[in-house]
């Protein structure tokens, strides 16, 4: 088991002949994942590596070929209205890989989907894998193993950084979720969580996390009232001065929250054991494991 | 982005925010001219730097405070003329100062009352939110932590805006008399327009005042904008001011890197800000201190790696440079390449611990061993943070 993307997820490619769009959905396909698809406006009945059909618009690749998940490569303009579109399409789960996106048009996009039943991942992600199953996004996929390790993160680098621990110390992982780096993003840490204490095949839960807003101290209060599994949790930025927005548009300190220690400290108060370092992540969470 | 304050002046007049009358003046002539068009006897002259505390500050030539009031126009000239070209060291601006290179002169009004208005994104909710209070002038923060009940929030609803009721409200609850609610309401109703026309993820205004008169202003106000609209808005674009900027950000701006400069003598380099702001912790956690915040992103070019390091080496404080990188869609030999070019334009004079994981880290590793260059390397984080610590204390 694992959550939201399996083996049996059919996946729609928006942007798919751009020059990232192209080069990470030949990736995934190495990977494994089932892509059915590719939306590009102006190039439909095009082929993608002669396998792939090339559709102008989502709603005829869902009614074409019945694609349950889409992952986006379309650039910051035009990103939002792709992920309205795919919404309106009615595809289930919506990854926007795609980094820069204005707040004003995520404010827009998070309003709308208030009134969707479809889920977005992202944006500003590296995207969601559950491995030796399906890959959506831009992680490289050999650094994972299948097991039961729930990881959820709003960076990168830093996730792969906790799934090498784990996979070098031959623990596998059930899915891993990157939610994002960006201020107004559709899955939270809080929905991720929640996400993993309700799959039986997550034994372990990492949850990496940095300064700027407050969604680790809202999943750290759902968990402790909520969730017996064992959990991990790092944070990003303790040597960050306040004011700066560090390299992700959401990681800022401001107006004196959003601090690491204040999050560390809401994590250790709902019984999360807190890695203090990002080399012991995986360790901290094997240890609470045994 | 920040932007000085006769710009936010000029911003707020063109979405109808009233303001102070004012204009800006690069020379004491165009100061003595701004001010005898002001048409008054209460004028006020301020050095336009982006850092605060200019009041109290002081410039390098003696002259003290960079906000003064006057009453005639000769005045405004001889004020305007010690301040233009001179230096002013405030307690933001660090012993080196700012140079000022222009001034505003505006209306000096009377102050009947003080507020505290702001409006920002709410990120728990994604939407906007109007903060306000009737503690006027003060740190907002303090106010909060001391008296929250004085603290007022109004959550806008992101598809319909804000309404002519919230307004009313608002002034109502800050305590403007019935014959003032009209004037409060539209400078609120037009810093939203602001607000969300420019893409800003704050407007603050502290203080908007109402003066004696009976005139509702925004006397100061602070614009942070959303890097990544940006690209819609030329107009504000134009208005940075590259001279306020730290030049090792500038010179990464230029080649698409995140940099941000901090006070230690550690360089680093990494992919991916998350791993970037933990390596500046590791660092941290083995007792060493950061240079600078250095994300060369998910896919940097081998052009990009050089540039990145040879805005490390250029650096004066930095004595040691830690390099840590998880390949992921970036390769490890790329980072090497990388490495090794800039090495090769500018010596390598200070210790250098490469931390390598990922794609193609074997020949990565390769190309630094093979490279002859005193290059220390560490295969994971906490031995590389540890070298890195042990070195910059013993140069």
């Amino acid at each position: 088991m694992s959550v939201l993307v399996d083996k049996n997820t059919r996946l729609v490619v928006q942007g798919i002949t751009g020059k990232s769009g192209a080069f990470h959905t030949r990736n995934c396909m190495e990977y494994g994942t089932n892509v059915v698809a590719g939306v590009t406006p102006a190039r439909g009945g095009e082929k993608f590596e002669d396998i792939v059909p090339v559709f102008d618009t989502v709603h005829e690749a869902r009614r074409e070929t019945g694609c349950n998940a889409t992952m986006i490569f379309v650039p910051p303009e035009f990103a939002a209205d792709a992920i309205l579109e795919a919404a309106d399409a009615g595809v289930e789960l919506i990854v926007c890989i795609t980094e820069g996106i204005p707040v004003m048009d995520m404010m827009r996009v998070k309003e709308l989907l208030k009134a969707s039943p479809s889920r977005l991942i992202g944006p500003n992600c590296p995207g969601i894998i559950t491995p030796g199953q399906c890959k959506i996004g831009i992680m490289p996929g050999y650094i994972h193993k299948p097991g039961h390790i729930g990881v959820v993160s709003r960076s990168g680098t830093l996730t792969y950084e906790a799934v090498w621990q784990l996979t070098s110390r031959g623990v596998g992982q059930s899915t891993c979720i990157g939610i994002g780096g960006d201020p107004i993003i559709g899955t939270t840490t809080l929905d991720a969580v929640q996400l993993f204490a309700g799959d039986p095949d997550t034994h372990g839960i990492i949850l990496i996390g940095e300064i700027g807003g407050s969604a680790e101290e809202e999943a750290a209060a759902w968990l402790k009232e909520h969730c017996d599994k064992p959990v991990a949790g790092f944070i990003a930025g303790a040597t960050a001065p306040p004011g700066r927005r560090m390299g992700h548009a959401g990681a800022i300190i401001s107006g004196g929250k959003g601090t690491a220690s204040a999050k560390k400290e809401a994590l250790r108060a709902a019984g999360i054991a807190v890695a203090e370092t990002p080399s012991t992540i995986a360790d901290t969470l094997l240890a609470v494991m045994k | 982005m920040n932007i000085h304050e006769y710009q936010a002046k000029e911003l707020l007049t063109k979405f109808g925010a009233d303001n102070p009358r004012g204009s800006v003046a690069r020379t004491a002539a165009e100061a003595e001219k701004a001010a005898h068009d002001l048409g008054t006897d209460s004028i006020v002259v301020k050095a336009q730097i982006h850092a605060g505390g200019r009041g109290k500050g002081a410039f390098t030539n003696g002259f003290q405070g960079g906000v003064h009031l006057c009453k005639t126009a000769g005045e405004a000239r001889d004020i305007a003329d010690k301040m233009i070209g001179q230096t002013l060291v405030t307690h933001q601006t660090g012993p080196e100062g700012r140079l000022v290179n222009q001034v505003l002169v505006a209306e000096s009004v009377e102050i009947e009352k003080e507020f505290y208005f702001a409006i920002l994104m709410d990120r728990a909710t994604g939407a906007p939110v109007i903060v306000a209070s009737r503690e006027g002038g003060m740190d907002i923060e303090e106010v909060a932590a001391r008296s929250p009940e004085k603290i007022l929030r109004e959550a806008v609803d992101p598809a319909f805006g804000l309404q002519s009721y919230q307004t009313r409200k608002l002034a109502k609850d800050l305590g403007f008399a019935p014959g003032q609610m009209r004037a409060a309401g539209k400078l609120f109703a037009a810093l939203y327009r602001c607000f969300i026309s420019s893409d800003c993820s704050m407007v603050e205004i502290n203080p908007l005042v109402l003066t004696k008169s009976g005139g509702v202003l925004a006397l100061d106000a602070k614009f942070s904008f959303d890097d990544n609209a940006l690209f819609r808005h030329p107009d504000i674009v134009a208005l940075r001011d590259i001279g306020e900027e730290d030049p090792r950000e500038v010179a990464a701006s230029e080649h698409h890197l995140s940099y941000i400069g901090l006070d230690g003598n550690i360089g680093c380099m990494v992919n991916g800000a998350g791993l970037a702001m933990a390596t500046m912790d590791i660092i941290k956690h083995h007792g060493g201190d950061p240079a600078n915040f250095l994300d060369v992103g998910g896919g940097a070019s081998e052009e990009q790696v050089t540039e990145a390091f040879k805005i490390l080496l250029s650096d004066a404080k930095v004595k040691a440079i830690l390099v840590n990188i998880f390949g992921g869609i970036m390769r490890c030999d790329v980072i090497a390449q990388g490495i090794l070019n800039a090495v090769k334009s500018v010596k390598l004079g200070i210790p250098l611990v490469v931390r390598l994981e990922g794609t193609n880290v074997e020949p990565g590793r390769k190309l630094l061993a093979d490279s002859g260059l005193p290059i220390v390397t560490a295969t994971d984080l906490d031995t590389a943070a540890s070298k890195i610590v042990k070195l910059a204390a013993k140069t």
